[in-house]
Formats: C-alpha cells, structure tokens, sequence
C-alpha cells in the first residue's frame, strides 16, 4: 500500500476522532450520571455552528473565531440546560423515553433552523490562517483539521481539571459512582444533573464551530456526525471520559482507513460491525466500570 | 391518570365493536374512493408493523429505532420481484442500463420466482431480525444501548442502499411497477384485492399476538421487561425470549414493507432510513404501547394527520411531531389506549 495514503488517511482518522470525541463527551458525561441520551444533542453541535456564522457576521477575520467559541460554549450550554430541566428531568427514570421526547425536541429545533436560517445552509468564512494547509513527510495537513485536534486536546485537558481539581468534578465524579449514595450523603443530585448537562451540551457547542470551520452549517449538520458519536457511547462504557476518548480514536481511525479500501457508506456499514463484532468481547466497553450493581 | 369511561350506550355495544370494525373494513372498497381506499390500506400495513412494536416495545422493554430495515427488507424484496416479472427475457431493470449496468446481479436473479419472492419476504427480515438481536443480546447489551445501535443499523441501510445506485436503484428507490404474480396493479379489481389481503393480515397480525402476549411467552417476555435479572436467578435464559421477540417483529415489519411498497407503488431510502424508523414509534406510543389495537389505530391516526397536514403546510409537520413526542412520553406513556377504560384489568388487547 502506499504509504503517504496510509499516513494522509491516519491524519485524517485523529482529526475525525477529534471531531467524535468533541460530539460523544457531552453525550457520555450525562450518560454517566443519568442513564439518558439526549438525542438533541447533534442540535447542540448545529446550534454552535449556527453561533460561529452569526459571531463572524458580527467580528469576521481571526478574533472572530476565538471569540465564537465562548460563545458557541454558552449557547449551547444555555440550551442544554433548557432542554435538560423541561424535559429531561421530567423522564429521569425512563431512559427509553428520553430518547423518544429528545428526539421530538431535536425536530423541532432542525424545523426551527430551517425556518430560521434556510434549508441550504450557511458558509463560515474561516481567516486565512485556518484556511491554508502544510505538507509534512507527505502528507498534507490542513490547519482547520489540525486545529480542531488541537480543539479536542484542550476541552479533554479542561475536562480533566474541572473533574479532578474542582468542588463540582468532585460531586460529579461522586454521582457517577453511585447515584443513591451521592444523594444520601446530602449532594444535591438533580443540580449535578443540570450542570453536568450543561457542560456536555457546551462541548458539543464548541464541536459545532468546528464543523463550521470544515463545511456549510445546514439544520441537519449535527445528524451526520451524532450517529458515530451514539456508537462511541456504546463502545466507550457507562461513561467514562478515558472510555470515550479511546472509542473515539478507534472508530474515527477505523473509519478514516476504511475509506481507503472502501467508499463512505461501506465504511459507515463496516463501522456498525466492528462495534457490534466488539460488544461480543467486551460487552461492558472500552472501560469497564467496577461496580457491584447488577442493574447499573 | 384520568381514564376515560365510554358513555353507556357504547359500553353496552362494546362486545360487538370488534365485530363491527371488521365489516366496516371489508366493506370499506364499496363506500371509500379509489384514492381513499389506497391511503387506508398503506396506513394498515403500516398498523401491522406497529403491532409488532407493541410486542417488543410495549411488552418486550425493547426500543427498536431501525424498524425501518426490516420494513425495507420487504419492501425491497417485493419490489425486486417486481421489477423483474415486467422485463422480458434477458433485459436488465429500467435504472440499471441508465447507471450503465450490463448484467442482473447474481442475488437478483432468484427474485424472479414467485415462491422465492414470497419466502423471502417472511423469512430474510426474520432472520436478520434475529441475528442482529442474538448478537447484541446475548452479551447482555441491551436498554438505550441496544436502541442506540438500531438507530445505527438504519443509517448505515439507507447509506448503502443509496450509495449502490446501479444495483438498488439510489435514492429514487424502486418504482413504475405494472403487475404483481399476473394482476395488473392498475385494475380496481386488484386493488381491491390488494386492500383485503392487506386487511387478512392485519386481522391475522392482531389475532397471533393478542395469543402470544396472552401465553406464557407474553408472562416471560413482560417478567424480562420488569426484572431481567430477577428472571435470569429464576434460572431462565431471557436471552431467547427477546431474540425471538424481536424476530417476530422484524417479520411483521417486513410483511408490512412488501404490502406497503405494493399500495405506494414504490420503496425509497426516504420510506426506511432513520427518521422514518423513528417515526415508525411515535405510531405506537401514540397509540398506546401496551395495547395492539391501540398501535393500529395510532398508525392510522398519524399518518392520516401526516397526509393533511403536511399537504396543507409542509413545516408545520415537522413541530407538530416534535411535539407529539414530547407531550405523549411525559404526560401520557399509555397513549390513547390508556385513556379508554379496560374492560378487565391486566388485557392485553
């Protein structure tokens, strides 16, 4: 085989992984404490690209950029936590019919899109620095994809800190162990719940700006990229962040080496194998999760 | 929940209502117009699927979100057979010599035998039902999980089909269908008979699973619903209850897609990928999830409002569904089947 193919596709498996990592954190970290899917959550990746156009509308060029990824962040934040306390909390117990209202909510929230900014979709026009690309032992790297790896290293670093080094990482980490014993021990779960949403939902705004960088911002950007993000989930196990980011790099790499022997559809085909062949030897996922519950 | 109470008059004829439905439904080629009579019979296939989802949704815990494949698999394999019984000897499908194709694929060419045909219909959906649901469930996955990897599964189906557009027929789908087994599918005579096929099924669908549900089969199936653990130390494997489950739903599916694609005209990726499939659910829990006759007249609810109200305003569809998932999963899980008042407690139908 030929090797700078092998290399190029290699890149382009960690700048996908990237971009799943960035999708499925926010799903994984509320799975963990909840037990839900939001199935809302490609719209959060939408809305934050909906965000990155109307920021660069507002300051175009570089700052614009920087600038579009607090706001990107809070949006989608603010409207996780919309969605979270009308919703969501109101099903906490029922985890199949959480999927079932937020995918209701995900239709309104294209529907709205569509209504809102058209059905074609809107360009981001990303400064001259992201938009050239550079060749390295033959391979060419774009610096949009080498931007977004870098994306990803740093919302895992800041994750990484707000879960070990600060009051609520410590409260989320305690819920996510175990539920019950978290709430008898006087922590206030249901705010937990809201937070951590909110978080999840505000990386998956940040993942959106990053499509915007790559290609038009449609109403059903967040739909191609949420499906892989649900099988990480899967593959990743009960939530684990480390979980996560290993199921991302596999099938973001797996699917990007695919391509080479295969075209898109296949490779979507060949990756739903590889996660149900997976689940026949690991069942509990990536990281397994020791706990003594029978029905965690 | 507030539960309705028939008035009494209607209480009285409750026993014959069934009775009543029943003709109603087979005289209904004499009072409806052609064009109403073809709505109705697509939105009855479309009931027989949901009858399934009440078997492994309502009763099984089971959330299958790419009933879509199997409806397609039938679909799909009709519409083979089909496309071929119109060609003569040796020509290739319409949309295989505009993609430039030469030759009949190999896995095409037993679709031009009837019995073949037929036995495909039943049997590839079930056996791909059940061996996707074995592999996933005997590693105890299951729960959201498994309901994440099925809304995978009709992704990854509708992409390949359309991405194999010499061979499927693309995004177009299959269609310009004339005859089926030697009716011609543009005789009201066919038509009609179509419609009452669709309506046998239908009736066999109901009657089979109100069985099921009621035997120890249905008692296993809800115990693993419930407790899946509690039945696993009981020393039961659940494992095949729900495999089997599933198969049975995936067939139904299927049937449901061959009869679909024969009142439509036509079977597209548009009819199976994930949104369809998805929609395919809020029937049911419109419905009620619990009850079969509760899906089959939430299948013939939504798609009748879907009709008028996207020809009338395409957008509002969209909230309008949106919003029915939302409101019937928190404030009314039964469905509509919950607010009419059971006759005894604990019925199945």
């Amino acid at each position: 085989m030929d090797s700078a193919l092998f290399l190029n596709q290699l890149f382009n498996g960690f700048s996908l992984a990237s971009l799943y990592l960035l999708a499925s954190l926010g799903l994984a970290l509320s799975f963990g404490i909840m037990r839900v899917i939001n199935m809302a959550h490609g719209e959060m990746l939408m809305l934050g690209g909906y965000l990155a156009w109307l920021t660069l509308m507002v300051v175009p060029g570089g700052a614009g950029i920087l600038l579009a990824l607090p706001v990107a962040f809070l949006g989608a934040a603010a409207m996780g936590g919309l969605v979270q306390s009308t919703v969501i909390r109101r099903l906490s117990s029922r985890p199949l019919d959480t999927l079932l209202a937020t995918w209701g909510v995900s239709l309104i929230l294209q529907q709205a899109a569509r209504d809102l900014f058209g059905a074609i979709g809107v360009e981001v026009r990303a400064p001259e620095w992201l938009n050239s690309s550079f060749e390295l032992a033959g391979v060419t790297i774009p610096s949009a994809r080498l931007f977004i790896i870098g994306m990803a290293f740093l919302v895992l670093a800041g994750l990484a800190l707000v879960l070990l080094k600060t009051r609520i990482g410590l409260l989320t980490r305690a819920v996510n162990q175990d539920r019950m014993m978290a709430s008898a021990t006087g922590i206030d779960v249901k705010r937990v719940d809201f937070l951590v949403f909110c978080l999840g939902s505000g990386i998956a705004g940040l993942a959106g700006v990053m499509l915007a960088l790559l290609g038009p911002v449609t109403p059903n950007v967040g739909q191609s990229y949420i499906i892989p993000a649900f099988l990480v989930v899967v593959m990743g196990g009960l939530g684990s962040i480390v979980g996560t980011t290993a199921a991302a790099l596999i099938l973001g790499v797996f699917s990007a080496l695919a391509q080479i022997y295969v075209d898109v559809s296949v490779a979507q085909m060949l990756m739903l194998v590889f996660v149900i062949l997976f689940i026949q030897i690991r069942p509990q996922g990536v990281v397994a999760v020791k706990s003594r519950q029978l029905d965690a | 929940m507030r539960e309705i109470t028939l008035p009494k008059p209607l209480q009285r004829m409750q026993p014959y209502l069934p009775w009543l439905l029943l003709a109603l439904g087979v005289a209904a080629p004499v009072f409806l117009s052609a064009y109403d009579l073809n709505l109705l019979a697509r939105f009855m296939a479309m009931g027989i699927l949901a009858c399934g989802l009440v078997l492994i949704w309502g009763h099984g815990g089971i959330l299958s979100l790419g009933q879509g494949v199997f409806f397609g698999l039938g679909g799909y394999a009709i519409a083979m057979h089909m496309k071929l019984a119109d060609l003569p000897d040796g020509e290739l499908p319409d949309f295989m010599l505009w993609s430039g194709r030469e030759v009949l694929p190999i896995w095409w060419e037993p679709f031009a035998s009837v019995p073949f045909t037929i036995a495909a219909i039943i049997l590839v959906p079930m056996l791909a039902g059940a061996i996707f649901a074995w592999a996933v469930f005997h590693r105890r996955v299951g729960g959201t999980y498994f309901a994440l990897i099925t809304q995978a599964l009709a992704l990854a189906f509708a992409t390949l089909i359309i991405s194999q557009q010499d061979v499927t027929g693309g995004f177009n789908g299959l269609t310009d269908f004339t005859s089926v087994f030697g009716f011609g599918l543009s005789s009201p005579g066919t038509a009609n008979g179509l419609y009452w096929v669709t309506l046998a099924i239908l009736c066999i669908a109901f009657l089979g699973l109100r069985w099921l549900l009621a035997s120890r089969f249905g008692i296993m199936l809800r115990a693993t619903r419930d407790g899946e653990n509690r039945v696993r130390f009981l020393g039961y494997a659940t494992t095949p209850f729900k495999t089997v489950a599933f198969a049975i739903a995936a067939l139904l599916a299927g049937v449901a897609g061959a009869l679909f694609t024969l009142h439509a005209g036509v079977i597209s990726p548009a009819l199976i990928g994930v949104v369809p499939s998805i929609e395919m659910v809020i029937w049911v829990a419109v419905g009620g999830r619990y009850s079969l006759a509760g899906a089959i007249v939430g299948a013939l609810v939504v798609n009748l409002a879907r009709d008028s109200v996207s020809s009338a305003i395409p957008e509002l569809w969209l909230y309008l569904m949106g919003a029915m998932f939302i409101l019937v999963v928190t404030l009314l899980p039964k469905g509509l089947a919950g607010l009419v008042k059971e006759r005894k407690a604990g019925g199945v139908a």
